[in-house]
């Protein structure tokens, strides 16, 4: 098999351990314990060999990533190797000389992401208080000469509110706001009948996130993809299996797509046994979706396939059980549908007697 | 126009130009995004340091490179620079 191209993109995955309890989180419901994660000496080495292959983009997250005590050694790594890195947070972990730190080390950029626009709705999804100190994390970030990046996760719970999302971003003078639909993984899922909004609600907040892009234009970008849930298409798997996307899970296991762990069939592999470069280019985990053999039908002879590449594999498995499926959320899946029932559940307001579960470890696994 | 011309581009907040050697080209990096450039663009933006003025960049251009007649050239790629967030009048 040819060389594939190198990876851009390395999402170093530093700790499932966070401060929040939100309860839209993709992690995976089995946090890795503290215990297990990575050491600095295996994470300088990660990125190290990925910058040599060619990654370029660099994102810390977790978890939070700030919980990492070495999180400042593995900054100035980066920056010294040439990455650009980006912080995803929620800002609880650092104040206002942290931030400068950062800065001064040579951190490129810092996402801040809110739960809601307000503190009562806020202070609720994350499970602590938490809304006035991302206000200031925010302000501190813009005052270190950083864009201000704010991320809201929407869902259900929240997605009347966008057009006050968009006013405080406004407000606090963000450069870019993402209006991010929550992934339907790990806790997500498991949440889903809580989270999933209504067609009208996921069109009523395009409409508003379009009116503001056209108010704001030039001075704050704002993203809004509408979920996969109710296009159907799917989105592209992470720009292509092994394509741009190179994942390190705290524990050390080196991931196509950060929820690609306990897919059936996938054999992946551990950054402390082998080299980055042996796992991006020959590893069994990373060629298992290159290419097109894979593929079943409908994908197999659709026109379409060099776009989506089959949609996320992820997805088809934990929809269908089988990650060669197309990804239901297709309407050309046989198995689309799930989707449709998951969105008429969200359409008749059926309130679930299943109660929302906040993020948590497992007492145990500490 | 001529307002435009004694502006001075900058590279925006948060966008770095930098020679990837894997890739064997220079990129753009910005929050959670990267593009190729082709050598012009690089060669431009090299020169978009904040202190040059539109017609300083187009003469060190000339001069770097020996080259005459650069001025649409160059004006048409900053419209689209700025267009796209890259660059940034001081
Ligand atoms: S059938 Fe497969 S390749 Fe075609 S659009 Fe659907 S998911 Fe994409
Ligand atoms: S399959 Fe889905 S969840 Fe898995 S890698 Fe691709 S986009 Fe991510």
């Amino acid at each position: 098999m040819a060389k594939p191209p190198p990876p851009l993109w390395l999402l170093a995955e530093v700790t499932h351990s966070c401060p929040l309890q939100c309860p839209y989180c993709s992690n995976p419901l089995d946090l890795i314990p503290k215990k297990d994660e990575l050491d600095t000496e295996n994470w300088l080495r990660v990125l190290h060999e990925a910058r040599q292959i060619g990654a370029a983009q660099l994102g810390f997250s977790g978890g939070e990533p700030l919980v990492r005590k070495d999180l400042e050694v593995l900054i100035g790594a980066a920056r010294k190797l040439g990455f650009y890195s980006n912080l995803i947070t929620s800002g609880i972990g650092m104040d206002a000389e942290r931030v400068e730190r950062f800065r001064e080390l040579g951190l490129d950029h810092i996402q801040v992401s809110f739960q809601a626009d307000d503190a009562v709705l806020n202070d609720y999804l994350a499970g602590t208080h938490s809304f006035q100190h991302k206000l200031d994390m925010a302000r501190a970030v813009k005052a270190n000469g950083y864009p201000m990046v704010l991320c809201f996760v929407i869902h259900r719970q929240n997605i009347g509110q966008v057009r006050q999302m968009l006013d405080l971003a406004a407000e606090l003078q963000a450069d870019y706001v993402e209006l991010a639909t929550a992934q339907y993984e790990g806790w997500a899922l498991l949440n889903r009948d809580h989270l999933l909004p209504t067609q009208a609600q996921v069109r009523e907040a395009e409409r508003i996130a379009h009116e503001y892009q056209a108010k704001l234009k030039g001075k704050m970008r704002i993203y809004y993809v509408v979920p996969d849930y109710y296009e159907n298409r799917p989105k592209p798997c992470v720009g292509g299996w092994g394509r741009v996307f190179l994942a390190v899970a705290p524990d050390g296991l080196a991931l196509p797509c950060h929820s690609a762990r306990g897919l059936p069939g996938l054999e992946l592999h551990n950054v402390r046994e082998r080299s980055i470069e042996w796992i991006w280019n020959e590893s069994p985990g990373f060629n298992h979706f290159r290419g097109e053999g894979w593929m079943k039908e409908p994908c197999r002879t659709c026109d379409e396939r060099e776009k989506d590449f089959g949609g996320c594999h992820c997805q088809a498995f934990k929809l269908t059980g089988d990650p060669t499926n197309a990804d239901p959320t297709c309407a050309k899946s046989p198995h689309h549908h799930l989707v449709e029932k998951a969105i008429d559940t969200s359409e008749l307001g059926i309130i679930t007697s299943k109660p929302i579960v906040f993020r948590q470890r497992n007492k145990n696994s500490k | 126009m001529s307002d435009t011309l004694n502006s001075k581009p900058g590279i925006a907040l948060g966008y770095r130009l930098q020679w990837e050697e894997v890739q064997q080209c220079h990129v753009l990096l910005y929050p959670e995004g990267m593009v190729q450039l082709n050598d012009t663009a690089a060669a431009i933006l090299a020169f978009c340091d904040g202190k040059r003025s539109v017609l300083g960049v187009i003469a060190a251009l000339e001069n770097e490179y020996e080259a005459e007649d650069l001025r649409e050239d160059v004006v048409a790629f900053l419209h689209e620079a700025v267009d796209r967030g890259w660059v940034r009048y001081g």
